[in-house]
């Protein structure tokens, strides 16, 4: 029998996991020496951040209607329709701000992110750089990796500022309740430390997570157009599975 | 005296070797690519090598820059063995060494000016006009000064190529390394950077690597070629020397001959079998398998699925 065991899936994927963590120390430790590169990173800023405005925007308006829209309806079934605004910012500060957000950021920046650093990775750019001296870690993955931590708190929050816009269109404009009702039962109800920065906590680590991914993805893709299309489609898959799923462990830590 | 105007004796060659390597070997993905290959490359030369496809050649420069650790043996550049060395001390190497890129590996985001300016605006803190005009002087000598505001998808592939090593001597390297510099190149660009490459090698003492396939273009410009083949140096000398065709290697690889110590053939199964003519009974000449090898095409015996005994398909 061979000494040498072969390797499955399970093996690789977490030898993938354990890359991962190293990719992300390596990050780390290129902090530093990315903040010479301070103009990168403010443009990678305006791309990741500003560039994904309209999509976070308008989701967030549709996604603010729909909830208003469900929320009138069942609670007037209780005659409780005035929660429908704290309810609805329950719901967005808590969750569904930062992680609706942070799935179309994988949507829209991370797989932007993974596409380029794989386009870099497969015409020998960032041998190049290495060739020049010039570390990638620090030039290209800290910049973008500090950008969209710093983005991802801003988008959510603006998601979450047009959601709210978005319930109090429906639920007072359109469907009649009180505007005072409204905005009273919300404020009164929510706090700022446990539930509005729950949230911002929470669109942080997503931040990180989604382009610790993303970067990880491109970094290491296969050098051809094939490797470079897994990897943003792996971008995606695993960037959502993980949001998920680190909600639900920062959930229960959180609350 | 030279046939040849363009390759002349470089009268301010300094003595010794700039990198010396010793008992090399290295095994990628099962493969050996490299079995005790020893060399050394001229301070101040020009050294080509050259071999067929598949033999290590780029592998040998990843080697010489340390971006890619062999299995065994040493790289000393300057006394310093490279496999040794930490990052650090890497990267300060990195900035004596220029190298161009088999596909040139422009930045792609950049244009033409602030590519050949990255190297400079990365590692030196220049008054902008001073960079401007290193950027330009070193456009103008691979003839696209004029191309300085272009984007690199806005050039045609020598253009990207000439761009390239624009770049790679921004710096004006100790040495440089042409990772095939000559691919795509029209006869007037590639005169124009054969000229280029000696010019560099006779008046700044650069010295030069080369890493090519045209045999007539290297010719012109090396001083010493280094043939490897199945994991070896097949064959070393100057080109004239070597294009003699002494040995084996050096006849097949030079005149470009099918039959040889390089197969031509990847190692396949029986090639009748394959197309179901075998097991039929026909009758042609048999073909056995070729023996399963972990040795790489480039250094796998001839096998017995060659042209030479390939069976006539039956009418």
């Amino acid at each position: 029998m061979s000494a040498v065991r072969k390797p499955n899936a399970a093996f690789d994927g977490i030898a993938k996991i354990g890359a991962c963590g190293i990719f992300l120390l390596q990050i780390l430790a290129a902090v530093p020496r990315s903040l010479r590169y301070f103009r990168e990173t403010v443009r990678q800023v305006w791309f990741v951040g500003a560039m994904s405005l309209v999509i976070i925007m308008i989701s967030g308006l549709f996604v603010g209607m729909v909830l208003g829209l469900q929320l009138y309806d069942v609670l007037s079934r209780f005659g409780a329709t005035a929660a429908s605004g704290t309810v609805v910012a329950f719901a967005l500060y808590r969750e569904l701000g930062p992680v609706v957000t942070a799935l179309l950021f994988a949507g829209r920046a991370g797989t932007s992110m993974t596409a380029e650093i794989g386009l870099m990775r497969a015409t020998d750019q960032i041998d190049a750089m290495e060739m020049m001296a010039v570390d990638p870690l620090a030039y290209v993955v800290a910049p973008r990796f500090l950008a969209g931590i710093l983005a991802m708190p801003l988008l959510a929050c603006l998601f979450n500022a047009l959601a709210i816009m978005g319930a109090h269109g429906v639920c007072v404009t359109w469907l009649g309740m009180d505007n005072g009702t409204f905005w009273s039962n919300m404020t009164s109800s929510i706090d700022v430390w446990k539930d509005v920065m729950n949230g911002v906590w929470k669109s942080v680590a997503f931040g990180a997570v989604v382009t610790l991914i993303a970067t990880f993805q491109g970094y290491t893709t296969a050098p051809t157009s094939e490797g470079v299309a897994y990897a943003t489609t792996r971008t995606v898959v695993f960037s959502s599975i993980v949001v998920l799923a680190l909600d639900f462990v920062m959930t229960a830590f959180l609350m | 005296m030279s046939a040849n105007p363009t390759r002349t004796p470089n009268a301010s060659r300094k003595d010794g070797a700039l990198i010396e390597i010793r008992g090399l070997r290295t095994v990628l993905g099962g493969k050996v690519i490299f079995d005790g290959v020893d060399l050394d490359i001229a301070r101040g030369g020009i050294t080509a090598v050259m071999g067929p496809s598949g033999t290590g050649k780029t592998t040998l420069m990843r080697h010489i820059t340390g971006q890619l650790a062999p299995d065994a043996g040493s790289i000393l550049i300057e006394g310093r063995d490279v496999t040794r060395i930490g990052r650090e001390e890497l990267y300060v190497l990195r900035e004596k060494i220029g190298y161009l890129f088999q596909n040139s590996a422009l930045l792609t985001d950049y244009s033409v000016f602030e590519n050949v300016a990255f190297p400079l605006r990365q590692h030196l803190r220049l008054p902008e006009e001073l960079v401007r005009n290193i950027v330009l002087t070193k456009l103008q000598a691979v003839g696209l000064r004029g191309a300085a505001e272009l984007m690199p998808a806005e050039l045609s592939g020598g253009m990207v190529r000439r761009v390239a090593l624009a770049r790679a001597i921004v710096r004006d390297p100790m040495m440089i390394i042409y990772d095939e510099p000559f691919v795509g190149l029209d006869p007037i660009a590639l005169n124009q950077i054969l000229k280029l490459i000696r010019t560099l090698n006779e008046t700044l003492g650069i010295t030069s690597i080369l890493v090519a396939h045209e045999l007539a273009a290297v010719r012109r410009v090396a001083d010493q070629i280094y043939l490897l083949a199945a994991g070896k140096i097949a064959a070393h000398g100057g080109p004239e020397e070597l294009a003699r065709g002494d040995t084996p290697w050096t006849r097949q690889f030079f005149s470009g001959e099918a039959d040889g110590p390089v197969p031509f053939h990847y190692p396949a199964p029986d090639y009748a079998g394959q197309l179901g003519l075998g097991a039929a009974g026909h009758d042609g000449p048999t073909v056995t398998p070729a023996p399963p090898s972990r040795v790489p095409p480039s250094v796998a015996p001839v096998d017995e699925t060659g042209a030479a005994r390939r069976p006539e398909p039956r009418p």
